[in-house]
């Protein structure tokens, strides 16, 4: 496959890193896929522009960071500011609607997704939206499968825990269904 | 999930590796960014019997897991620069009383507190020499996490072999990176256990008298026998003295059981250095910006090569001669102002081919970064 580099980024506490955490778990435990995940440490962990880089590959990863997206997931206006220019021209670029108004033209495939909306109407909850939004972006691009991240979640969370982020990632996966159409 | 394989940061792989070592001690204060080191061994060393302490600093943590080495245990802490500080009058105490342990610094930028959450490698001379007097030291650091996890068994290892502590010089990069680990199976790697004495009870032990091979067999402190332990220069039986005789031999033996061993001690890997004529010295994380540009370069023809250190003291000079003999310009690449790069220049016979491709701004080191800076030393410009 081709080396996957991956940005996501959003507000601290909408779960970005522990999505992006997730995909390359997944990627490494059940696809038998190398992956490197690091993330910035700052006070931007707690608020401001929360970013997490991964690289999967199915060979070797020395340099860990990104410096040239070929995804890029935006959840929040001020992600979107500040990371937009690195994108990789020709890249993913997934954001939410609700969130993100995407005001420059990017060289990029834009998605853009009502994932938030959704979640709010069908889920009540926003605690899933990472989820929802790795399920979006395995459909748009294929990097691992669903059943994959199903199991990292059940090494995760509590056994009540599991419909919901099921439910979450289907629908993900839905409105990335409908974006491919 | 096969239990065999994790996808972990490189502090957990670290707390990983000392269990696999067989710790039985940690005593520590959580310092970013190894926090995550001393967070995880508190919930995995109590699983397996062992014990965890939370101490009210570096100094407290470091004296704590000297007393436990020398009742009998396998011990570790684990800081960052502001901590390694604090530690290094107890270090020099460990280094005199010779007593096996391992201290990991996770380093951050500095000085003082610095960067807390951005990498550096700027400790690497204060691993050397920031404690006081002459004194031989082992400091070893690694930049994967499956070379993480056998150097962090080798630095147990070393320390039961040498009786010294030995440093782990991690940094922030390497700490907190996600990545594949493969454990292996109990008894994979071999472990070095405590070198015990045979003397029974009853019977005069000489704490301090090395056998023929310049080990000194340990007897644990508290049980059968009575001896004494001090910073001072101390005599066979651990006591103070200032017999010239004595002080000479004890110094000596300090410095020589590790630097007369530096071909036993050192290791370090290899990538393209047959026909390199560009060799780069790099270590810990910045060894793999330096392989990304080497593989990168090398696709387009370019003779680069790199030679990895995995242990910086005691400085492996005569591996660094011989591997960078024939190259044209030698460039260590770290991120400090220059702190192995001095010691390569001390190594090769023509030190004017060696030059320092760096970064500190707290940024990790980028494969660009560097091969702009060959480009310069090469006369090509940016």
């Amino acid at each position: 496959m081709e080396k996957c580099r991956i940005v996501m980024s959003g507000s601290g506490g909408q779960g970005v890193i522990t999505a992006s955490v997730i995909l390359a778990e997944a990627a490494v435990l059940y696809e038998g896929l190398i992956a490197v995940q690091s993330q910035a440490y700052g006070p931007e962990a707690r608020g401001g522009a929360a970013r997490s880089d991964v690289i999967i590959s199915d060979s070797e990863i020395n340099f860990p960071k990104v410096t040239q997206p070929n995804v890029l997931v935006c959840l929040t206006q001020l992600a979107y500011n500040k990371f937009v220019p690195m994108i990789r021209p020709g890249g993913l670029l997934l954001t939410d609607t609700r969130y993100v108004k995407t005001e420059r033209k990017a060289d990029a495939r834009q998605i853009e997704l009502p994932m938030y909306t959704q979640i709010m109407e069908t889920i009540g909850n926003p605690v899933v939206l990472n989820i929802c939004m790795l399920g979006a972006l395995i459909r748009l691009q294929k990097i691992v499968k669903p059943e994959s991240i199903m199991k990292v979640l059940e090494t995760r969370l509590p056994a009540n825990f599991m419909q919901m982020n099921q439910q979450a990632l289907e629908l993900g996966i839905s409105l990335g269904e409908s974006a491919l159409q | 999930m096969k239990n065999d394989i994790k996808f972990v940061q490189g502090n957990e792989a670290c707390v990983e590796a000392a269990l696999y070592a067989g710790l039985d001690f940690f005593a520590g204060y959580p310092i970013t960014p190894s926090t995550e080191i001393a967070e995880h061994m508190a919930v995995r060393l109590p699983q397996i019997g062992g014990k965890f302490l939370q101490m009210e600093d570096e100094i407290a943590s470091l004296c704590a897991i000297i007393g436990a080495s020398l009742t009998g245990n396998k011990v570790m802490t684990a800081t960052s620069g502001p901590g390694f500080s604090l530690m290094q009058e107890a270090l020099g105490y460990a280094i005199m009383a010779e007593i096996p342990c391992v201290i990991v610094n996770v380093q951050r930028g500095g000085p003082s507190t610095g960067l807390p959450t951005h990498a550096s490698q700027g400790d690497i001379n204060q691993a050397r020499w920031g404690t006081h007097g002459d004194h031989g030291i082992i400091a070893l650091t690694a930049s994967s996490h499956q070379d993480l996890f056998d150097i962090t068994i080798e630095a147990f290892n070393l320390a039961e072999t040498y009786r010294t502590p030995v440093l782990l010089m991690l940094d922030e990069i390497i700490g907190h990176m996600r990545e594949r680990l493969f454990v292996p199976k109990p008894g994979k790697i071999p472990l070095v256990s405590r070198l015990k004495t045979s003397v029974k009870q009853g019977v005069d032990y000489h704490p301090y008298l090395p056998r023929e091979d310049g080990r000194l067999p340990m007897s644990d402190f508290g049980g059968v026998h009575r001896y004494n332990v001090t910073g001072l220069f101390h005599d066979m039986w651990g006591f103070p003295t200032d017999n010239p005789q004595i002080v000479h031999g004890l110094l000596r033996h300090l410095l020589d059981k590790i630097n007369n061993n530096v071909h036993l001690i050192a290791k370090y890997k290899e990538y393209f250095l047959e026909d390199a004529t560009t060799i780069l010295v790099s270590y810990g994380s910045s060894a793999r910006s330096a392989l990304h540009l080497v593989k990168n370069r090398r696709n387009r023809g370019e003779r680069l090569g790199l030679l990895e250190l995995q242990t910086l003291w005691p400085f492996p000079y005569g591996i660094i001669r011989e591997k960078c003999a024939h190259a044209r310009h030698v460039i260590v690449v770290e991120m400090n102002m220059g702190q192995i790069v001095r010691e390569v220049k001390i190594a090769v016979e023509d030190p004017e081919k060696v030059f320092l491709a760096n970064r500190i701004d707290g940024g990790f080191i980028t494969p660009t970064d560097i091969r702009n800076i060959i480009r310069l030393i090469q006369g090509k410009g940016v």
